[in-house]
């Protein structure tokens, strides 16, 4: 299948395990994910895919009682090197959740600033700057630039999460995991963030966990499909969605389980 | 509990099959009208082609109806997607009967030419092409499929059986022409009926392996891919 | 009568849940209204009994010598005042510390026997904490001082500062901090400028609360600050505070201090709606983040 994005990997995992306490959440996991592609990440609820994505981040370990084996590769870097900051790498790999959730008490110009300005860069040129190009990749500054200075919850759900995109975004991380983003909003918002996925991948890589198969085909070049902590299978999303070599996947896409 | 979508998945090979049983009727009624020199015979060969072509409105459009409700995926999208281009093989296949009907009518308004021998063969053959094909798409059976690629080659050969021996009517008495032309075309449209039937296999292995085999591309034998259970 | 009424258009049952609905709807509004009845008539009595004394006089002057009419008891608002100021700058960072805490480290043994004691020590005896006070800053030091007074408030305030600290930042959504973190922001750094900013209203009113409670508190008082009739003169020394003298004036047997006793009270009692009043304030226009 013609793909437009270059065929460099960006992002790689090699037998990624992660537990839960005794719970071994993901086991053996070898994902990778080519730069200015959308990856999606399959499965029914529990199948370790939140688990998985969490660890691209190192943001599992942020949860008491969690241990991770295996490696994380970014540009040929693993990030569970021992000395590596995880606050370091999480500048690199941003992440949105599937409740939007602007900071409180902040407006949405501090709000898209804070990854910035919590970080020690305080320049109100430069701020500015980079506001405003993160809220025109999030497609949204059109609709909140006369009101930069108004609370961030303010703004309907999609838009919302729209901000938190935009707030990913302003610390120009070359990969955006992405929780169920769109999980918690209407139809409409959904389509635009969808929309907007499709333009985002010119510039940076994403990852995207969801629920719905329907998403992951229209928005991903790849799909990976998880089950009770392994990766069954990953293949163009094309490919996955009319002919899926695993019966297990089958099964799942045809919602024959799950 | 059975799925909503295998139960309509269901009732959409059951038209498919019935559309099958008319098609497979009208070549044998086109040919036994013309053995046994019934014209009445072909008008209802005409009556049956009316009502496949009936069932491929209904078919397309209760596919089109479940593509865009239940947004099927692998196996299902492509059971689907084969059905709608079975169906349209199935339509193709009611007017090659009428064409031989018409070319039947023609051909029995003078007097017989031969004993016809190689076209009631002929016509065996492909309504149990047809038949097996769509048998193969109902019990999802590769083997049934590929066994009817095979018999093509079999049509093919009466076909051209059939033509060098009317040429050389032809050529001997020019009088007979007329006839052995009729004929000819019957011949050609039974051929026609078993590469349509042909087709249908191929869109029954595609349905089932995810494979596309058409235009002889086919170089192995199938039953080692893997393929959807159920 | 009514029930006439309502029975034609509802059946036996109806009517009689309506009436039993409707029966114990102004039950509890009694118990609301009895409930109530206390604080707005000892608000109505210090106010009628406080109000004549209230005077400039009073806020500005000492006491009289026993016996002459006359004074005020200005160096009891400037010692409260001095007070409670000395013990938030103690109690509050150290509350709002603990409730930090136990908030987002509070997992484990040391942070169950932690919550353990901060319960503890909001349930024990303000007479006890004076004790405690006493024996920790006026014995060594031989006499009584600001310091152990405001050591006793302070103690007092960590408990409620605490807690209240603690709820709050419970109650700002783990994404949130999630989220935080995702930005390649250090855990500090979230707590601090995120989670904390967030819930910063309520913590606010939590330290008014321990203000007002702190500035009523009469029993540790007695015998760690005392009580004295001059301007407050140091930390190591005695300094007088409002409840402590609104108690001496009350079991004198003069009416002139009864009545400043009233007025005093009235103070207090105005001091404490302020501060409550203001909290509300303060919520109004900074919503703490709910879910």
């Amino acid at each position: 299948m013609e793909s437009s994005a270059s065929e460099k990997v960006i992002l790689k995992a090699i037998d990624l395990n992660a537990w839960f306490g005794q719970v071994h959440a993901t086991r053996g996991i070898h994902f990778q994910a080519a730069e200015n592609t959308v990856n999606a990440l399959i499965g029914p609820s529990g199948c370790g895919k939140s688990t998985f994505i969490r660890c691209l981040n190192r943001l599992h370990e942020e949860i008491p009682g969690t241990r991770i084996e295996g490696q994380v590769l970014l540009n040929g870097e693993d990030i569970y090197t021992k000395g590596i900051d995880p606050v370091s790498v999480r500048r690199k790999i941003g992440m949105v959740f599937q409740k939007p959730n602007p900071f409180p008490s902040m407006s949405i110009f501090d709000n898209v600033a804070a990854g910035l300005k919590l970080a020690g860069i305080n320049k109100r040129s430069l701020l500015i700057e980079v506001v405003e190009k993160s809220l025109r990749q999030a497609a949204l500054w059109e609709e909140v630039k006369d009101k930069l200075k108004s609370p961030g919850t303010m703004l309907s759900g999609g838009q919302q999460q729209r901000l938190c995109i935009a707030r990913a975004l302003a610390v120009s991380p070359p990969v955006l995991l992405m929780d169920e983003p769109t999980s918690a909003l209407d139809p409409i918002s959904t389509a635009k963030i969808e929309e907007l996925l499709i333009e985002l991948k010119k510039e940076i890589t994403i990852v995207i966990v969801t629920h719905n198969m329907q998403q992951a085909a229209r928005v991903s070049d790849t799909t990976a499909f998880f089950l009770m902590g392994e990766l069954i299978e990953l293949a163009e999303t094309s490919q996955m969605f009319t002919n899926p070599k695993d019966n297990r996947t089958e099964d799942y896409i045809t919602g024959r389980f799950g | 509990m059975e799925r909503y979508f295998e139960i309509e998945l269901r009732n959409l090979k059951q038209q498919i099959l019935a559309m099958g049983g008319n098609v497979e009727r009208a070549i044998e009624l086109a040919v036994s009208a013309l053995l046994d020199r019934k014209v009445e015979r072909f008008e209802e060969v005409h009556q049956l082609e009316r009502k496949i072509n009936e069932a491929h409105m209904q078919v397309d459009e209760a596919c089109l109806k479940l593509l865009a409700r239940q947004s099927p995926l692998a196996t299902d999208l492509r059971f689907v997607f084969a059905i709608i281009k079975i169906n349209g093989d199935l339509e193709r296949m009611g007017d090659q009967a009428v064409n031989i009907a018409m070319n039947g009518k023609k051909y029995l308004s003078e007097p017989p030419l031969k004993p016809l021998i190689d076209i009631p063969r002929m016509a065996k053959e492909t309504e149990s092409m047809v038949r097996q094909a769509l048998d193969a798409l109902v019990t999802r059976n590769i083997q049934l499929a590929e066994d009817v690629l095979d018999r093509d080659d079999t049509v093919d050969a009466f076909k051209n059986q059939i033509f060098r021996e009317l040429i050389t009517y032809m050529i001997a008495d020019p009088r007979t022409i007329e006839r052995a032309l009729e004929l000819i075309l019957i011949a050609r449209n039974l051929e026609r009926i078993g590469d349509h039937a042909t087709n249908i296999a191929e869109d029954v292995i595609f349905a089932i392996t995810g494979k596309d085999i058409r235009h002889g591309l086919r170089k192995s034998p199938l039953s080692g891919v893997p393929h959807a259970n159920i | 009568m009514m029930i006439s009424a309502l029975r034609d258009r509802l059946s036996v049952r109806d009517v009689r849940r309506t009436m039993v609905n409707r029966l114990m709807l102004t039950i509890l509004m009694l118990a609301s209204v009895v409930a109530i009845f206390p604080l707005i008539s000892v608000l109505v009595y210090v106010i009628q009994q406080g109000w004549p004394a209230l005077n400039r006089d009073l806020f500005l002057l000492l006491p009289r010598p026993v016996g002459e009419v006359g004074g005020g008891m200005g160096h009891a608002f400037l010692g409260t005042l001095i007070l409670i100021s000395m013990a938030s700058a103690v109690g509050i960072p150290l509350g709002i510390g603990v409730g930090l805490y136990l908030s987002e480290y509070g997992i484990g043994k040391i942070a169950v026997w932690l919550r353990f004691a901060i319960d503890l020590l909001a349930s024990t005896p303000s007479i006890i904490i004076g004790i405690f006070a006493y024996a920790l800053l006026v014995v060594p030091l031989k006499h009584f001082s600001a310091l152990a007074g405001s050591l006793a408030l302070a103690i007092m305030m960590i408990p409620t500062v605490a807690r209240t600290t603690e709820e709050l930042l419970k109650l700002v959504p783990i994404h949130v901090r999630e989220a935080g973190l995702a930005l390649g922001l250090s855990r500090r750094k979230v707590i601090l400028r995120i989670v904390l900013r967030g819930s910063i209203g309520g913590i606010m009113t939590g330290v008014m609360l321990a203000v007002a409670r702190a500035a009523g508190e009469t029993a540790p008082l007695l015998f760690t600050a005392f009580n004295t009739s001059f301007w407050p003169k140091g930390i190591f020394e005695p300094i007088a505070s409002i409840p402590v003298q609104i108690y001496n004036y009350a079991i004198s047997p003069y009416d002139d201090w009864h009545q400043k006793a009233w007025a005093g009270a009235l103070v207090l009692v105005l001091f404490v709606l302020l501060l409550n009043v203001m909290t509300r304030l303060i919520l109004q226009r900074k919503p703490t983040v709910r879910e």
